[in-house]
């Protein structure tokens, strides 16, 4: 078969593929909240006069950005589902508890881009000069105020290239849930390639649609930081 | 006190662990250790003509590069592997008849060919960001001295650019490092491999511990090591008092080559961290 037949044909795998990408990208999109809003929380915590929250998140930050992404997943996929087990067990049950496969992948994906965005949200929250701050209080804003009113709009700004990165990182992280339970895009063309026994098509085939993802949202990237320093010299 | 001493101990190390399935992890890192270096090695000889062909004035050459560059770094490293590994399964009677299926059929040496083509591609942008960092004066300065184009590069460029691209090559070796995991996925035994294997076999979950650990001792043992060069050797670019440098921190007083792309035609994704 031709590999434009194997793709689009009839009864071609084009359709499982596009599923995968439907996944890949609902498993990027949907990290995001919970992986950069994890991080500014754990920035926040850093810059927290508690010592000992800063040397947990600390730890936390350097233990996951020091190991392979990979095996971070495996750590928090089977350390969840031992949990769960435990918990089902606690609770009596017979049936065995199932983490829903594509959820454990978003809170490890999630747990991994936490670690990551912190260190980019930590800089960009010392960016901003100390005199918005003292500015903000000598108005009569009290601490939350100043956080959400007057730091936090400004972030964005400082935080848009140093997050588009991990946004490129995670996207291709999201390949390494393939090897977990979830048919993603590169599940896919590895099923479909093992069914034909073509896999220079299919693995191509998710290769050039990963390439169309970092790409557009190379483009998406640069008009979000051009329309976010607009005012700016 | 002793008994309850022994039994946290016991509860921090899983000793009998260790001694019945230690020497795997042991025999996993030696082909992690092995695999990374080969790969970021020869990562590194294929990066400088990648570089240059980038920054040529010809359009098809400069293309060329953009295009590898831009599909090793767009494109998960766990795709490409597969794409040479699976990959090259079907194009076997091809490869026996040029004499390189010995190559492609060990897992170990796909592992380091998809490894050094990508990280090529990222060795060749710090290059690139090094070298526009460098200012242009620097060159001009040293050709109207009557120095050849050779010597300008050796003396004037390289060890200013090498400042430059030192952290940025110590963040790739660290991210070559984790990843190297992605080895176990196509039946290499590596670290990584090993800890999956001994998993396969006790269902004992620490040993993922162990081997996170030790990936963090070699990912930490670089970071400081980078840290302590970087002091070392910009030392001359911090004006004041004896402990500037250190006082200056991470950051340092070296330029980042993302600060010299910036405008460049492909917006840099260094590895994250």
């Amino acid at each position: 078969m031709t590999w434009y037949s194997l793709l689009f044909g009839a009864d071609g795998w084009g359709s499982l593929l596009l599923a995968g990408t439907v996944t890949t990208v609902l498993l990027a999109v949907i990290t995001v909240p919970f992986g950069f809003g994890g991080g500014l929380l754990l920035a926040v915590l850093k810059l927290a006069p508690s010592r000992p929250l800063r040397i947990l998140c600390d730890a936390y930050t350097t233990f996951f950005r020091g190991i392979p992404d990979l095996l971070a997943l495996f750590i928090v996929y089977f350390g969840m589902q031992a949990l769960v087990d435990k918990l089902g067990h606690l609770l009596g049950l017979e049936a065995r508890l199932e983490l829903n496969a594509f959820a454990a992948g978003v809170i490890a994906l999630s747990v991994v881009v936490a670690a990551y965005s912190s260190e980019v949200w930590i800089a960009s929250l010392n960016a901003i000069p100390s005199g918005q701050g003292e500015a903000a209080r000598a108005l009569g804003l009290d601490r939350k105020q100043v956080f959400f009113l007057v730091t936090l709009p400004q972030l964005g700004r400082v935080a848009l290239p140093g997050l588009g990165n991990i946004w490129a990182v995670l996207m291709k992280d999201t390949s390494l849930i393939s090897t977990l339970a979830v048919t993603d895009l590169l599940r896919a063309a590895s099923e479909a390639s093992k069914a034909t026994t073509r896999p220079l098509v299919f693995y191509s085939a998710a290769a050039g649609l990963y390439l169309v993802f970092s790409i557009a949202s190379n483009i998406f990237q640069g008009y979000l930081e051009r329309r976010a320093n607009r005012g700016y010299a | 006190m002793g008994q309850t001493l022994q039994a946290f101990a016991g509860f921090l190390v899983n000793y009998d662990l260790l001694a019945t399935w230690g020497w795997r992890l042991w025999a996993g890192l030696q082909i992690t250790l092995e695999v990374v270096a080969l790969s970021c090695a020869i990562g590194f000889v294929l990066a400088y003509p990648i570089c240059l062909a980038r920054m040529s004035r010809n359009l098809v050459l400069s293309n060329l590069a953009l295009a590898y560059i831009t599909f090793f770094r767009g494109t998960p490293l766990l795709c490409q592997l597969y794409l040479f590994y699976y990959g090259a399964g079907e194009v076997r009677p091809f490869l026996t008849d040029i004499g390189l299926w010995w190559f492609f059929r060990e897992a170990f040496y796909c592992c380091i060919l998809a490894f050094s083509l990508n990280t090529a591609a990222y060795q060749a942008e710090i290059m690139r960001g090094a070298l526009a960092s460098v200012a242009r004066g620097q060159t001009e300065a040293a050709r109207s001295l009557g120095l050849s184009p050779y010597r300008t590069a050796r003396h004037v460029i390289w060890p200013q650019a090498f400042l430059v691209a030192l952290r940025p090559f110590g963040n790739e070796l660290i991210g070559m490092i984790k990843a190297s995991a992605l080895a176990a996925i196509v039946t290499l035994l590596d670290l990584f491999g090993q800890t999956r294997f001994v998993f396969a076999r006790t269902f004992d979950f620490s040993i993922y511990l162990y081997c996170a650990l030790i990936y963090l001792a070699m990912t930490e043992g670089i970071r400081r090591l980078w840290n302590w060069m970087e002091r070392g050797l910009s030392k001359h670019l911090v004006r004041g008092t004896r402990g500037g440098a250190l006082a200056a921190g991470r950051a340092g007083p070296v330029p980042s080559t993302d600060a010299a792309l910036e405008g460049g035609a492909v917006p840099t994704m260094s590895r994250v961290r």
